[in-house]
């Protein structure tokens, strides 16, 4: 097989890829969940239970509030403790909805044995309504309602549905595990996405460094005709859905528009595993995968995790050596957000965990600008960060607009690479924020 | 408490010294050889020069009361690049004048590295070429490993047989010699051999692209070659002139330089043919026979200009 790549920019990182062999395995149930109505981009979800409510594994929390919303699920089974705003890991208040668990006790609805389920319903309306009510969202970080990136509307076409098995941030192998053990689950949640989108095709586009995860995909796609795998050059981001779309079809998405408009759907495998477990077996989404891996004194780990544990809970539960513990990061350590309280939990998005020793976790000290161009060739976009940067510093709106800052994918190519350590990224998120805020003023 | 930062947490091992430490690896080899066709006399033209711009950058740093950034290394580039410019012969106290005028007035005066708009090494030799012509163009006989080789008989450069060749006439030097640079010329610009070497890691560490070199010479070599045919007269050897003179050192070491070069390959490929260009122009028709540091020096002007034009293309804006 070829292996296919995308046309502008792209880096090179060190992988760091040391928890891919070891396979997914459960973590223990903590004492406390701690459940945000808003873990998607839209409308927080309307609760729906109250202080003292007593829950089960799949109860409803909270309802989705209009389209662009997400139902949140009850992950563990016991008692509604707490209702609250508290702040959460990344500074904002949210609204938490704390169960303190009591046994483990499932939703009799929920089909949890590990017999595949084969036979798709056909019903489009319906695979959606699942979808829907499962509370299923982008799991590859953006956290995007899926029913709403997968509903066509009028007027649009879709030609090529990809699922993204990419997975290019450093340390993380979440999806690079489920497509290994759960391969037939993704290939039926796939083939779900192309009933729901009338589309015979699917596309599932894996980094060229998971061999193991191709072998197992092209073995089981042998017996479901119309998806097949497709091998994508080892580059960072390769993941970035404006790239790998790039990657598959040699089209753009055009400037300011959605993936709809070059004919593309991509859904990351974490969200076909779990549209897969919602329509096929009954099970919403209160379960996710995720890596905990990185540089600290750790046992590299792929871990099912009920939404809602605390952070701190998985340090613990995998023995961490907190004493060289510099910084722990939900996601992986490019785009990934630095928690300053480890009580923040697990959300549908969180892919991973990475920690970083004390030696690692500084910001290295910056020096002038060179002009040496790498950030100009790393941009995967084909921006100029270290034009925005001056146009930053200048406050220039005008100038910030006609180099593009908006179609800025916050990827962090250009801080990585920046001999100077200029932290480029930084000043390309104020850049978009200031050009945002004007347009809206205006 | 655990640290908290915007991403990326993570950060490539390359900075500006590593870059700036390349770059010396890659000047080693024009170095060495300088050191073994000139002898003592370059080593003295060589740790003057790096000497000085070093003290030059560090005092000036100090009296401002900037933060003192000689630890990046790029004076001492500046250093060898300006030493590597310049004949055996030169007095030292010349050789100082020089690093002044590269390191005070071309870089430091401008706000420092990454600031200047001009390549202070040039801009020290073209100073020196300037206030200084005779000593700038006497050149010795290379004597391969006589390292003290002090009174050796004046050459002439084969750029300036090249330039006052008359018809029927042939260059008496051959193209291995000019190859290997068993010429006289300045210290760091007779061998193309040693030079291509640096090119070679240059490349292969990924500090320069190829576009700059490739198009620069490519371009210069174009013209040449038109005047040979249209004139058929022997002085426009394109060989010869590639081999010669300052225009590999040039092409690969100076006109590369980060600061004074633009940013996108479009801009790049722009800039190294209006390089190309005018070391013709200058070189057939200009007083002098070479043209590779005035060449560059106009095309820095020119940057800035270029940059503001030539920008990269942006995802999803539509290719035309």
């Amino acid at each position: 097989m070829k292996t296919k790549t995308f046309a502008i920019g792209g880096i090179h990182v060190d992988k760091h890829k040391i928890s891919s062999q070891s396979a997914i395995q459960e973590l223990a149930l903590p004492e406390m969940v701690y459940i945000p109505v808003k873990q998607h981009i839209g409308a927080p979800a309307k609760i729906v239970v109250k202080v003292g409510d007593r829950v089960k594994v799949g109860t409803l929390l909270a309802e989705a509030d209009g389209v662009l919303s997400a139902s949140v699920y009850a992950s563990v089974s016991g008692q509604v403790m707490k209702i609250e705003e508290v702040n959460s890991g990344q500074g904002y208040l949210e609204t938490v909805i704390t169960v303190k668990r009591e046994g483990d006790e499932f939703e009799e609805s929920m089909d949890l044995s590990d017999e595949i389920v084969r036979e798709i319903p056909d019903n489009k309306e319906e695979l959606l309504k699942i979808i829907r009510s499962a509370g299923i969202v982008g799991m590859g970080g953006a956290g995007f309602p899926t029913p709403v990136k997968t509903n066509i509307p009028e007027g649009k076409s879709v030609d090529t549905l990809i699922i993204n098995g990419i997975e290019c941030e450093p340390y993380l192998t979440a999806d690079s595990r489920l497509m290994e053990e759960k391969a037939e689950q993704i290939v039926i949640g796939t083939r779900i996405l192309n009933k729901i989108l009338g589309i015979q095709h699917a596309i599932i586009a894996i980094d060229e460094n998971k061999p193991q995860a191709i072998a197992r995909l092209q073995e089981i796609t042998k017996r479901y005709v119309g998806v097949n795998v497709q091998s994508c050059k080892s580059i960072y981001p390769q993941g970035g859905e404006k790239q790998l779309i790039n990657t598959i079809t040699g089209r753009e998405v055009p400037s300011g528009k959605l993936p709809l408009d070059a004919h593309c759907v991509v859904q990351n495998v974490a969200t076909v595993y779990a549209i897969y477990e919602a329509v096929q077996k009954r099970i919403p989404l209160f379960r996710r995968v995720l890596t905990l891996s990185g540089n600290a004194d750790l046992t590299p780990s792929n871990y099912l995790v009920r939404i809602g544990t605390p952070i701190s809970f998985i340090l613990h539960e995998n023995q961490v050596n907190m004493d060289n513990v510099g910084k722990v990061i939900a996601g992986g350590p490019m785009m990934g957000q630095a928690i300053a309280a480890l009580e923040a939990p697990v959300t549908k998005t969180t892919s991973g965990i990475t920690v970083l020793s004390a030696e690692t976790a500084d910001k290295p000290e910056t020096s002038a600008c060179i002009r040496c161009g790498k950030c100009v060739d790393a941009c995967p976009m084909g921006l100029m960060p270290l034009n925005i940067r001056a146009a930053v510093e200048e406050n220039d709106i005008a100038i910030l607009k006609s180099l593009h800052v908006q179609d800025c994918i916050l990827c962090g190519s250009c801080s990585y690479v920046c001999p100077a350590k200029i932290p480029l990224l930084d000043y390309c998120k104020i850049g978009k924020y200031e050009l945002g805020r004007q347009q809206k003023a205006k | 408490m655990y640290k908290i930062s915007t991403s990326p947490h993570m950060n490539s091992q390359q900075t500006t010294q590593t870059i700036m430490r390349d770059v010396i690896v890659a000047l080693t080899p024009a170095m060495l050889v300088s050191l073994f066709m000139f002898g003592i006399q370059a080593l003295i033209v060589l740790a003057t020069s790096v000497a000085s711009c070093v003290f030059f950058e560090y005092f000036f740093a100090r009296r401002l009361k900037l933060k003192n950034t000689t630890s990046d290394l790029s004076a001492v580039v500046t250093g060898v690049l300006l030493a590597l410019n310049l004949p055996a012969t030169m007095p030292i106290w010349m050789t100082v004048i020089g690093a002044f005028m590269a390191i005070v007035v071309a870089k430091m005066a401008f706000g420092g590295i990454g600031k200047n708009i001009f390549n202070p090494a040039l801009v020290g030799r073209v100073f020196l070429f300037i206030s200084f012509p005779v000593q700038m163009t006497t050149w010795i006989t290379p004597r391969f490993m006589d390292f003290f080789n002090i009174d050796a008989t004046t050459a002439a450069t084969p750029l300036n047989i090249l330039k006052h060749l008359g018809a029927g006439e042939q260059l008496t030097t051959g193209y291995w010699d000019l190859f290997i640079g068993n010429i006289g010329g300045s210290m760091g610009e007779t061998s193309v051999l040693a030079i291509l070497l640096g090119l070679f890691w240059l490349l292969k560490q990924k500090i320069i692209t190829w576009h700059i070199p490739v198009f620069y010479l490519g371009s210069f070599a174009v013209c040449m070659f038109l005047s040979e045919i249209v004139t058929g007269a022997p002085r426009f050897d394109v060989l010869a002139h590639l081999l010669s003179g300052g225009l590999m050192l040039g092409a690969v070491f100076m006109a590369t330089d980060y600061t004074t070069s633009p940013m996108t390959k479009k801009g790049k490929i722009i800039f190294a043919v209006g390089c190309g260009v005018l070391t013709y122009i200058i070189r057939v028709f200009g007083s002098y026979p070479e043209g590779v540091s005035f060449a560059i020096l106009i095309m820095n002007a020119f940057v800035p200009l270029i940059d503001k034009y030539c920008h990269q293309y942006v995802y999803g804006t539509g290719r035309k």
